[in-house]
């Protein structure tokens, strides 16, 4: 008897365990999502392959296209993660400083000439000016945050409104084209591999702060700062340390995503460079299920609440959802997600759960 | 010797700062730059800064920032944040314009419209942020995208209204006697404000005195400094911090309306950065973001220090745009690191 009894009662402990998990939220979104996808149009999944233009074959369709489009997107929700934890509050800046670097890596490319017939420079050189353009961001924002205790939101302000402006500067307002070669292979395909590069680039990435918080202490100081910053400096860790690094991590990453953005046009527009991937970005650390207040955090969940963010805006194209249009629909889906996730609704759905199940037994006894 | 006049010089300031509430302390600094910088450029620039209407039309132009940040300072005192401002006064702007010449509404009808969108985000986004507990930057952050997502639903492309009571009302001129200025024909031209600066000086002196004497506004400061504390003076805290964000919904509604009737047309591209701006001079105006010290007198300067530099900026001669974007950039900068130093500084007078 009591071992049946266990065994009922096992399944629920599983789901109420799985449920608590907070890599739950981003997966039952997802899961959602693919649900919505299978029941309206199968075909939505299809991958086929096909030669590009240049000749090389490639996979398309349209879950190619949300790990390619994605990346971006999951290499900001690191960094974003790492900031969020530590400092309590967003970077809203990363937009304007995708939009730096890319600027910076362009003007090493392609030299004073707005259109030059081969690279100036090697990309790696490029790439090198370009992340330490971002993390000189990173400290600006980071030093404001961490030194003078100014909120991150508004420390980051600053760049957010200045950050264009000083990437036309960069460029003399002029766009610059970097002559076709080996630079576009980091947005697009390098021949012979039917997978979009950007895809390697994030798992590396992930790769690399899944090994950062393995075999440092990062991860752990970072958690202790963002839960309590006066104990934490009690116990000996630099809250100011721990929170400006996370502001150059967060460089780090947005030279990277700056990287890919201007390899997929070999060229930048300033005005709508990564526009509103701030607020993106911001929305996949909130879909993993991380608390904005900063504290503990899930990598993997930021991550996966991203790819749910770019699943979502492909769906919706795949509706013939107007891209300007877009942002609608996106926060009707985001905050019916936030709304189902929030700790008080929670509580109300479990109450009456309790109710349902107990109401019946009552009956039985009575 | 050096650090002794150090020491000496924070012990004098100290005396000062001990005196002044922080609310208080702020505002003095933002209204002292802001003069500073205005009669400055009154000395080196001269020519249009002498004139009178020179600043008026800073307040004509700025009218409907005035309003919203407004609404953005009272959230903020309750330690909120909406950021769906802009989107808000986008889709009021169009969705008047469209009632006007395509459905031939009349403008008590527009203003009803504008009223009941800002109310309508002020309720829900505060239903959502007071009694859901939901992050007030996510749920405004949905809110701004849904704003600006329905502006196009709404209609697409950018048009000028042409409805003529909306017409006559936007060129509707208040002269102010005795402020004109002679103009280079030689005849003397009124200095005028719009019908927006009227509403929009009533607006910060309502809010002021709400925020000073009632209980209402003291209550909106004591949930930001504290909620926890707020709570257990018996304090309802969750209807205050609804009640902010209504009131800045609403705000957003009629900076809307009043946007709307300075530009007198609709466009998606509309108040694009609003609420990064009304953010920028309600933290100029000494509003803090973790809540419980601000006021609204400095939230209108604020905003009259953001369009003074964008002035001063453009008629130096740093006609390129990015110019615009820098020196903004760099007067936030300055204005929070004197925040956060006169703040510290005051920490550590109080503690000595």
């Amino acid at each position: 008897m009591q071992k049946i009894e266990k065994k009922k009662a096992s399944p629920m402990e599983v789901m109420k365990k799985i449920l608590g998990r907070q890599i739950f939220i981003p997966i039952a979104a997802l899961l959602l999502l693919v649900l919505f996808n299978l029941i309206v149009d199968p075909s939505f999944f299809a991958v086929v392959m096909k030669t590009n233009s240049a000749g090389n074959p490639v996979l398309t369709g349209n879950l190619i296209t949300i790990l390619d489009n994605g990346s971006e997107l999951a290499i900001l929700a690191i960094g974003m993660t790492l900031v969020t934890a530590a400092a309590g509050g967003q970077d809203i800046s990363v937009g304007a400083g995708i939009a730096i670097s890319g600027s910076v890596m362009l003007r090493v490319l392609c030299g004073t000439n707005p259109k030059p017939e081969a690279i100036q420079a090697p990309i790696i050189v490029a790439f090198l000016v370009g992340c330490l353009a971002a993390m000189l961001c990173g400290a600006f924002n980071g030093a404001l945050v961490a030194y003078f205790k100014i909120q991150p939101m508004v420390a980051t302000l600053i760049l957010y409104t200045a950050g264009r402006s000083i990437a036309a500067w960069v460029n003399h307002n002029q766009l610059p084209i970097v002559p076709p070669g080996s630079f576009s292979y980091f947005g697009g395909v390098i021949p012979g591999i039917p997978i979009p590069t950007p895809f390697f680039i994030a798992i590396g990435c992930m790769i690399l702060i899944a090994l950062v918080l393995k075999f440092t202490t990062l991860g752990l100081y970072t958690q202790s700062v963002g839960i309590n910053e006066s104990s934490s400096r009690l116990n000996g860790l630099n809250p100011i340390l721990i929170k400006f690094l996370a502001f150059v991590i967060l460089g780090i990453c947005v030279a990277v995503a700056g990287l890919i953005k201007v390899s997929r046009f070999s060229t930048i527009n300033y005005s709508v460079i990564a526009k509103d991937i701030e607020m993106d970005a911001i929305l996949a650390v909130a879909l993993g299920g991380n608390a904005l207040s900063g504290g503990k955090f899930n990598i993997a969940a930021s991550i996966l609440g991203a790819y749910v963010i770019q699943f979502l805006t492909t769906t919706l194209y795949k509706f013939n959802v107007r891209s300007d249009a877009l942002p609608a629909y996106k926060a009707v889906v985001v905050i019916v997600l936030v709304v189902a996730s929030a700790p008080r609704v929670r509580e109300y759905l479990n109450g009456l759960k309790k109710k349902m199940i107990q109401n019946p037994s009552r009956k039985e006894v009575g | 010797m050096s650090s002794e006049k150090a020491m000496s010089s924070g012990k004098k300031s100290g005396g000062i700062f001990r005196n002044m509430t922080d609310t208080n302390l702020l505002l003095t600094i933002t209204i002292v730059i802001f003069f500073v910088m205005y009669i400055g450029a009154m000395i080196f620039q001269g020519g249009a800064f002498l004139k009178p209407q020179a600043f008026l039309n800073i307040l004509n132009s700025q009218a409907a920032l005035i309003i919203t940040a407004c609404g953005m300072s009272i959230v903020m005192i309750t330690g909120g944040i909406d950021i769906s401002v802009g989107g808000v006064v986008a889709l009021v702007s169009m969705s008047c314009a469209v009632y006007l010449d395509f459905q031939g509404g009349n403008v008590f009808g527009a203003l009803l419209i504008a009223l009941g969108i800002g109310l309508a985000f002020g309720i829900i986004q505060g239903a959502l942020v007071a009694y859901l507990d939901i992050q007030p930057f996510i749920v405004t952050l949905a809110g701004m995208f849904f704003a600006r997502g329905m502006t196009t639903i709404v209609h697409t492309e950018p048009f000028n209204v042409t409805n003529e009571q909306f017409v006559a009302l936007k060129n509707t001129r208040i002269t102010i006697p005795g402020l004109g200025s002679m103009s280079k024909n030689g005849t003397y031209v009124d200095a005028y404000i719009e019908i927006g600066v009227v509403v929009a000086l009533l607006t910060v002196a309502i809010f002021f005195c709400v925020l000073r004497w009632t209980k209402l506004g003291r209550r909106f400061y004591a949930v930001g400094g504290n909620s926890q504390s707020a709570l257990m003076l018996g304090i309802n805290v969750r209807r205050t911090k609804f009640y902010s964000h209504l009131i800045c919904g609403l705000l957003a509604g009629i900076g809307g309306f009043i946007y709307f009737l300075h530009i007198g047309s609709g466009s998606p591209s509309h108040a694009s950065g609003m609420e990064m701006n009304a953010i920028a001079s309600s933290i100029i105006g000494g509003t803090m973001l973790t809540g419980g010290v601000g006021n609204i007198i400095g939230t209108l300067f604020g905003v009259l220090s953001l369009s003074t530099i964008q002035n001063i900026v453009s008629s130096a001669g740093l006609g390129e745009a990015w110019w615009t974007g820098i020196t903004i950039a760099g007067m936030l900068c300055l204005f929070l690191v004197i925040q956060s130093v006169v703040m510290a500084r005051k920490k550590k007078a109080l503690k000595s």
